[in-house]
């Protein structure tokens, strides 16, 4: 198989892969904060203290959480006809994806959020906040670096997770590398395609970990993820390095010249 | 101004039920500030929660600016819209400050001021105006983590009054400072009091901060206040536990037969030289055991513990004389080196 011939497949196959990771990381988010936040709230001796709700949500996402994704894949095959009227394909792919990831980034959500200094809950309520109050002004911007830093993660067990949709006619990289790759025997496709999931996966955490580094450097926290400092000073040489040339240069020489 | 009557709060954990309040009267009068001491675990971080009730006491009233707030409270563990209104009329300072790391100081301060519903540019007049008068007006767009202890502690201050608050709580405001931070803070604490008007709930471990700021203290031991009163009220009470803590005064007798007391100063007889006049008028040689002097309120306070050569009942006259001059004398108990004292509690055991 030859490049030419690749490339189209490879490239239908990256567009269903995002186009699965982005719909099922935005239904996610969606799903997922606001159960992870309830998680905290609903505790023993937390604001809406709900022992019952609780159990009951932590029950759903353990179940949710136990299931191998697999699975979870074949199983929602019926629930995804119902919803959209299809079983195969990346849109049905995002029903399934999206059902395995709200658990996923929901306990992500509810280890940030359990991370906010109680001292600061309590300063918002010595203010008179509401608890509403306290989600949106304490608890979602003191936790947003390490709510990044989750969704990071979510987005990049995403695409593995789209990898595997692939085994049951989901479309994208996953169903390329199988159909082609191992059924196929196309060596060549195979690793292009695994190169293409390392290229994005990269990507996806380097993006990830420059928004947590910004967001946290504002609050004079020292959080440094690894793998960035060739980076940052690449972007921080640049604009300066005009300035300081002649500076350097003098001592330089000066030091020479004896 | 505040006023708790009864004040209960038992904790429940596992079947055990501990008791952090037991029937605290407190009454903060209007323009005063008010220190509660105590030991950890006495009860006073629990009691000033329940000030504006971040704590639920599980009996009793809390009643501040002549509202009833136990009764605004409902129920559930939900702050109902009365209660909320209430406590935005409170400001809170705390130990660790508790400013939001994600906000810049001027945000910080506001934030009270978005709770209430104020205008943006209200906000950011009043932020500025208020981080004038803790003296960090350049500080405005630095983040908390940019800033010293005590830098973040005017920040919690000039948040705790965005409000516009009648009373101010203090929850160990200055006991992650060191010493001189401590001074700086307590001193803008007592120029808000006096420019503002404010009264102020402080509770503390350190006796200085008492010393320093405090019209009145209360102790706490065992989640109940033993004892009460202004300063001067305190100093007055003999055997008060409290002014013996403030004024600390040690030092054992010279020798057998001698009659050791503690002498408080207080009111007019403190700027009197009643020591050198008691020497004088009775020729007694008096020697000064230990001594702690300070100047509260401007007015010179102390205790002093003195040694007069011989027994007790030699020395009625001149303890008289020091009683007619207004000053309050207490024969200390301390244990005699006699041998036949010993041998007398030694029996009575």
């Amino acid at each position: 198989m030859t490049w030419t011939e690749m490339q189209p497949l490879l490239r239908d196959a990256c567009l269903d892969t995002l186009f699965m990771v982005w719909w099922s990381t935005v239904y996610a988010v969606v799903g997922g904060l606001p159960l992870g936040i309830l998680l905290v709230l609903t505790d023993r001796g937390a604001l809406l203290q709900n022992v019952v709700v609780n159990k009951v949500l932590g029950a759903v996402v353990n179940l949710g959480r136990s299931l191998p994704f697999i699975i979870l894949l074949v199983w929602l095959i019926p629930f995804s006809r119902l919803l959209i009227g299809t079983s195969i394909g990346p849109s049905a792919a995002v029903v399934a994806l999206t059902i395995g990831a709200i658990p996923f980034f929901a306990r992500l959500v509810e280890t940030a959020v359990r991370e906010v200094d109680h001292g600061l809950v309590e300063a918002v309520q010595s203010m008179g906040g509401s608890t509403w109050t306290v989600v949106l002004k304490v608890l979602l911007p003191q936790a947003l670096p390490s709510l990044v830093a989750g969704l990071t993660t979510t987005v990049i067990a995403l695409i593995g997770y789209s990898a595997m949709a692939g085994a049951v006619g989901g479309g994208g990289l996953g169903n390329l590398a199988i159909t082609y790759g191992y059924m196929r025997h196309e060596t060549g496709l195979m690793n292009t395609t695994i190169v293409l999931l390392i290229v994005i996966v990269t990507l996806v955490q380097l993006a990830g970990d420059l928004v947590v580094r910004s967001l946290s450097r504002r609050g004079g926290r020292q959080a440094a993820p690894v793998g960035l400092r060739r980076l940052r000073r690449r972007a921080a040489t640049a604009p300066v390095a005009a300035q300081p040339v002649p500076v350097l240069a003098e001592p330089a020489e000066a030091a020479e010249t004896p | 101004m505040i006023t708790t009557t009864g004040l209960t709060k038992v904790y429940r954990s596992r079947g055990r039920e501990v008791t952090a309040l037991d029937g605290v009267d407190l009454h903060v009068r209007e323009g005063e500030v008010y220190g509660v001491v105590g030991q950890s675990g006495a009860g006073k971080s629990t009691l000033i929660r329940c000030v504006n009730l971040l704590e639920r006491p599980s009996s009793g009233t809390v009643t501040v600016a002549g509202q009833d707030l136990t009764a605004l409270a409902g129920r559930g563990p939900r702050a109902g819209v009365e209660l909320r209104r209430a406590r935005s009329r409170i400001g809170m300072v705390f130990q660790h400050f508790n400013l939001l790391s994600s906000r810049t100081v001027q945000a910080n301060i506001e934030l009270p001021l978005e709770i209430l519903g104020v205008s943006g540019k209200e906000r950011s007049r009043k932020a500025l105006e208020l981080l004038d008068l803790v003296g960090l007006a350049d500080k405005a767009k630095a983040y908390p983590g940019q800033l010293s202890g005590g830098q973040k502690q005017r920040v919690g201050i000039a948040r705790a009054l965005a409000g516009d608050p009648k009373v101010l709580l203090s929850d160990e405001s200055t006991s992650a400072l060191d010493p001189e931070t401590t001074r700086s803070i307590l001193q803008l604490l007592r120029d808000l009091n006096r420019q503002l008007g404010l009264t102020v709930l402080l509770i503390t471990h350190e006796m200085d901060v008492v010393k320093t700021i405090c019209d009145s203290a209360a102790l706490m031991k065992g989640g109940r206040v033993v004892e009460s009163g202004t300063v001067a009220e305190l100093l007055a009470t003999p055997g008060s536990e409290l002014a013996a803590e403030l004024f600390p005064v040690g030092g054992e007798p010279s020798g057998p037969d001698r009659t050791v007391v503690d002498v408080t100063f207080h009111g007019e007889a403190a700027t009197q030289p009643v020591i050198s006049q008691l020497s004088r008028t009775y020729n007694v040689d008096i020697s000064i055991l230990g001594a702690a002097m300070d100047t509260v309120g401007g007015r010179q306070i102390g205790r002093m513990r003195i040694e007069l050569p011989g027994r007790f009942e030699e020395n009625v006259v001149p303890i008289g004389f020091l009683r007619e001059q207004g000053l309050q004398v207490d024969v200390a108990d301390v244990s005699t080196p006699a041998p036949a004292a010993a041998a007398l509690k030694e029996s009575a055991k």
